[in-house]
């Protein structure tokens, strides 16, 4: 059984202009210990999947389908059974590290009150708790820096600061939803090797939310592409990078300028889909060079791995066309 | 030809002291320091760097909106605070500057039609109405929007939509160099890539030069002729952008190459290998000597000694002492 | 079914080729909405708001046509119902006094629509005169900045520091103690519009050069400096036209402020003279006879004082509403 299962989940928020369906039939899942990448660009309902997980959704947005926890369904549950779902169970670090911090406590107040709300450890027990968090990711003389204010870290320390809050109550999924987009490049890739180091410390999966194909190749065995709200593909990052069987995947892989490539970048003409207005068939559809007959109007099933109607044969060359090196 | 030249440029910005009285000195931002380069005719020059390396701050000092603090900036040989006023006109009508966030860079209260007409009317103010639609329409066109869409405004648009339009306003005057300051970074990677290539196939079909100013080594590789790489305000390395980016002199550079992430798994694992360590120091008060020494895996006690200047490693030229000597790693 | 928009060269081309043919097609044709127009349109969906406007409308009609079909004036006195006015001053339609007649016999519905002119002008006028100076000011200042900024607001600062109903009050004791002032005609008007208009406009200039300051550096303003264009057109075209917005809500917010301010005043027997009359000086007479069994002396000015009122702040919610959704 997996950790986290998600299954046919759908998101809709209730706007002025009608209602928007931001996920739709999304079905994806978490294994223990395991890392899971949902990669998506803007308006693909990667975020608002993950808030859903831990209720987190706006005020005017309602969802739908199933999300399993150790096999219990926990969309929609009541406040309570979320509230110690979150920080206990499952951890949460976001894009902006600042925000999530408040500016007038220190940074070890705001560490031991997640503890002594949790656990009911007392003051000082949760103070040293937070100081060896910090040890743990990797914050130089955590000691004093309990001391200090968020404002004094730099932002790739927020960033850690926000991890060793997440993990203080050793949650069994860490849920990260763009941990690294606001860093620079290479406190980017400090960020990523912590992750990776403390999933194996700790024995905890990790869910990834990202728009970035390059910072999922290293961390994650599972990928799920989405576009539109939906799963274009999903299945082990090395076959899905290797050999993607969705012409979006195909797309987005070779958009990705390579530092080791040459050459004109394919792009993907046209621009993200308008989520109040779908399509009633596959929302890839406006950009998509293999687009046929079924696809505005019929819903690609998803068969296992993909949701599309071309041909796998058909995928598969224009992944050939489009990538010329790789042949080399 | 050089288009482009800047001499030793430095800008600095006076920051206030907290708790200081406001006739002391305040203290002094070093943005930009000691920045030499060149920019030929016609050639694409990348400029990459993280948060706080200045990069933005020399564009505007490029431009002219941002003063050098000193050393000297030279259009066509002619040094830009010198310049007449009629002279400095024409230098604003002939670099044009794209915008990272291009819809914050668009008037909410004006159609993209006026806003893409905005540069002509300050500059040909005689052109007529039929003129300048005229004109506006064609400059659509190159950067791929219906000209039916003049009347709109910048919300009814797409990122992406909103940075061609963005892109049609530096066009509008034909200047001999755009300068973009991570003109695609907010952008979406899918349209990221048309946007790529678009700006690479008009500066190329219009002889135009292009300071393509990113954080994302990739991006500015594939755009690039000659890169230039930038570390808290000063120059690391420039050069030809295949050997810097294939073998680079700069420990700092070689750090930046191993921190993009290659979306490869197999990759991935093993790149991981040469990060450095630490945050960016603050600019406000920057290591002694090189300022990549407190977080170079290669840093040596005479690094601390003197900012060491450019010079010719292989193909490129890196400001290092101890410069990597072999492309040992590609 | 709708058709998908789809590009002309997507559907056979890959990637490459179909971005660089690309001239991106218009769904529909025609002109744009402009922000106001979007704002026009939620402001209207906003029923409180259009109800508040429709009666705003009802009101200064009545105080417009009123008068003028009134079967009395403000001025003269019913000398019938003097002495017995709460038996023969009562509200009826048969004597004419729809509204019956205040404590001296003068008709209340005619003295009601006076009071109504005034009130509705002391506020236009106090709004009108912080849109012009509070606005040109604020912009100017914040444009400016620097010292010329500092020395602005410094004045700013300083006549707000003055008690400025003292002042007022001073004002208009010695307009109506000078005799040699007393002789020019409407001279207590203009005295209170000069004094109204010249407290009003403090806020909205620090609210324009607050709004000035934050629009100076947003890049479109930089992207015009960048073109070269002049200081005055940076003003006039890119910070004037997205100041109007604040601006507008806040002048609706004035306009109410103004009139309790100026019934305040009336209120103390300093702002309209006798005959003439306003809000609060009704206010003020009706309160007097509160105990006397005339209700209808203080009720009718009331009914229209609140609900004008209210009138004006509904409406002000509303524009701010329509004009910033993002705040809701």
């Amino acid at each position: 059984m997996p950790l986290l299962e998600i299954d046919d989940l759908a998101v809709t928020f209730a706007t002025p202009g009608g209602d928007v369906r931001a996920v739709d039939g999304v079905s994806l899942s978490v294994d223990e210990g395991g890392a899971t990448a949902v990669v998506g660009e803007s308006g693909s309902g990667k975020s608002q999947t993950a808030f859903s997980v831990l209720g987190l959704l706006a005020k005017n947005g309602r969802a739908t389908g199933a999300v399993r926890w150790d096999g219990e369904d926990i969309l929609n549950a009541p406040d309570r059974r979320l509230r110690t779902l979150r920080g206990e169970e499952i951890g949460i670090i976001f894009q902006d590290p600042m925000t999530s911090l408040n500016p007038f406590m220190r940074v070890g107040s705001q560490l031991a009150e997640a503890l002594t709300e949790h656990r009911g450890v007392s003051r000082r027990e949760a103070e040293r708790e937070a100081g060896r968090m910090l040890d743990a990711v990797r914050i130089p003389d955590a000691k004093a820096r309990l001391r200090q204010y968020p404002h004094e870290f730099s932002g790739g320390m927020r960033q850690r600061v926000m991890i060793a809050m997440a993990l203080l109550n050793r949650p069994r999924l860490l849920i990260a939803d763009e941990p690294t987009t606001a860093l620079d490049v290479t406190v980017q890739a400090q960020i990523m090797e912590l992750l990776a180091d403390l999933r194996r410390e700790f024995g905890m999966a990790l869910l990834l939310i990202t728009h970035d194909l390059g910072i999922v190749a290293g961390a994650c065995e599972e990928t799920v592409v989405m576009y539109g709200g939906r799963v274009m593909e999903k299945g082990p990052t090395a076959d899905l990078f290797a050999a993607p069987t969705h012409p979006y995947t195909v797309g987005l892989l070779a958009a990705v300028p390579r530092i080791d490539g040459d050459g004109d970048l394919a792009a993907i003409p046209g621009d993200p889909p308008d989520m109040s207005r779908p399509l009633p068939g596959c929302p890839f559809t406006p950009r998509c060079p293999l687009a046929h007959a079924p696809c505005p109007t019929v819903r690609p099933p998803m068969d296992g791995r993909r949701a599309c109607h071309a041909p796998v044969p058909d995928v598969r060359a224009l992944a050939a066309r489009l990538a010329p090196e790789a042949a080399e | 030809m050089t288009l482009l030249r800047l001499e030793d440029l430095s800008v600095t910005f006076p920051v206030a002291r907290r708790g200081a009285w406001p006739w002391e000195a305040p203290d002094l931002l070093r943005a930009v320091t000691d920045v030499s380069l060149e920019v030929a005719a016609g050639e694409t020059l990348g400029l990459v760097g993280e948060s706080g390396s200045g990069k933005s701050t020399l564009a505007r000092a490029v431009i002219g909106t941002i003063p050098a603090s000193s050393g000297r900036v030279l259009w066509e040989g002619q040094d830009l605070a010198a310049l007449s006023a009629g002279r400095r006109r024409r230098h604003r009508a002939e670099v044009q500057m794209v915008f990272q966030d291009p819809l914050a860079a668009l008037n909410p209260r004006m159609t993209v039609g006026r806003a893409i007409a905005e540069p002509l009317q300050t500059h040909e103010p005689d052109a007529s109405r039929d003129e300048r639609r005229r004109r506006v329409g064609e400059v659509m066109e190159k950067v791929g929007l219906s000209p039916k869409l003049m009347d709109r405004y910048p919300h009814e648009f797409s990122g992406g939509q909103c940075q061609r339009v963005g892109i049609a306003r530096a066009l509008v005057l034909n200047p001999r160099l755009i300068v973009a300051d991570e003109p695609v970074s907010a952008l979406d990677v899918s349209v990221q890539a048309q946007v790529v290539n678009l700006m690479k196939r008009l500066v190329k079909d219009m002889g135009i030069s292009l300071i393509f100013i990113a954080h994302d080594l990739s991006v500015v590789r594939n755009v690039s002729d000659r890169i230039a790489v930038m570390y808290l305000g000063r120059l690391m390395e420039v050069g030809p952008a295949r050997p810097l980016i294939a073998a680079p002199a700069h420990p700092y550079t070689r750090a930046l190459v191993e921190a993009v992430p290659v979306p490869d798994p197999a990759r991935g694992a093993v790149r991981a290998a040469g990060l450095v360590e630490g945050d960016i120091p603050s600019p406000l008060s920057p290591p002694s000597g090189c300022v990549f020494r407190t977080r170079c895996p290669r840093a040596r006690p005479d690094c601390a000694d003197a900012p060491p200047a450019l010079r010719p490693v292989r193909e490129t030229e890196a400001a290092c002492i101890h410069p990597i000597a072999e492309a040992a790693h590609a | 079914m709708r058709a998908p928009k789809m590009h002309p060269a997507a559907a056979a081309e890959p990637f490459v080729e179909a971005a660089e043919t690309g001239v991106l097609v218009a769904d529909e044709e025609g002109g744009g909405r402009s922000l106001w127009q979007d704002a026009r349109r939620r402001f209207f969906q906003n029923k409180v708001a259009v109800a508040s406007l429709v009666w705003l409308a009802i009101v200064a009609a009545m105080a417009l046509i009123g008068p003028l079909v009134a079967p009395w004036d403000y001025e003269s006195v019913d000398w019938s119902v003097l002495g017995n006015i709460r038996e023969a001053g009562r509200p009826s339609i048969e004597s004419g006094h729809w509204f019956g007649t205040d404590e001296l016999g003068r008709d209340l519905f005619a003295r009601t629509m006076q009071g109504t002119q005034i009130s509705l002008m002391v506020g236009i006028v106090g709004a009108l005169a912080a849109v012009v100076i509070g606005t040109l000011y604020g912009a100017i200042s914040g444009y400016a900045g620097g010292r010329v900024d500092g020395f602005m607001m410094r004045l700013v600062d300083i006549l707000v520091s003055i008690p400025y109903m003292f002042v007022l009050i001073l004002l208009l004791v010695v307009v109506q103690a000078s005799a040699f002032l007393q002789s020019i005609p409407g001279i207590q008007f203009i005295a209170l519009f000069v004094g109204i208009g010249a407290i009003s406009w403090f806020d909205m200039a620090r609210i324009a050069r607050g709004q000035t300051l934050s629009l100076k550096n947003r890049e479109f303003v930089e992207a015009a400096i960048a073109t070269g264009v002049r200081p005055f057109r940076i003003v006039t075209r890119h910070i004037v036209p997205n100041l109007m917005g604040i601006v507008v809500v806040y002048a609706t917010l004035l306009v109410p402020n103004m009139i309790i301010f100026e019934s305040f005043v009336s209120f103390l027997g300093l702002g309209v003279q006798e005959p003439a009359t306003s809000w609060g000086a009704l206010l003020n007479d009706g309160a007097e006879t509160l105990t006397r069994g005339t209700l209808w002396q203080i009720g009718f000015p009331l009914f229209f004082f609140v609900t004008t009122l209210f009138a004006f702040f509904f409406i002000g919610d509303g524009l701010r509403d329509a004009l910033d959704p993002k705040d809701r």
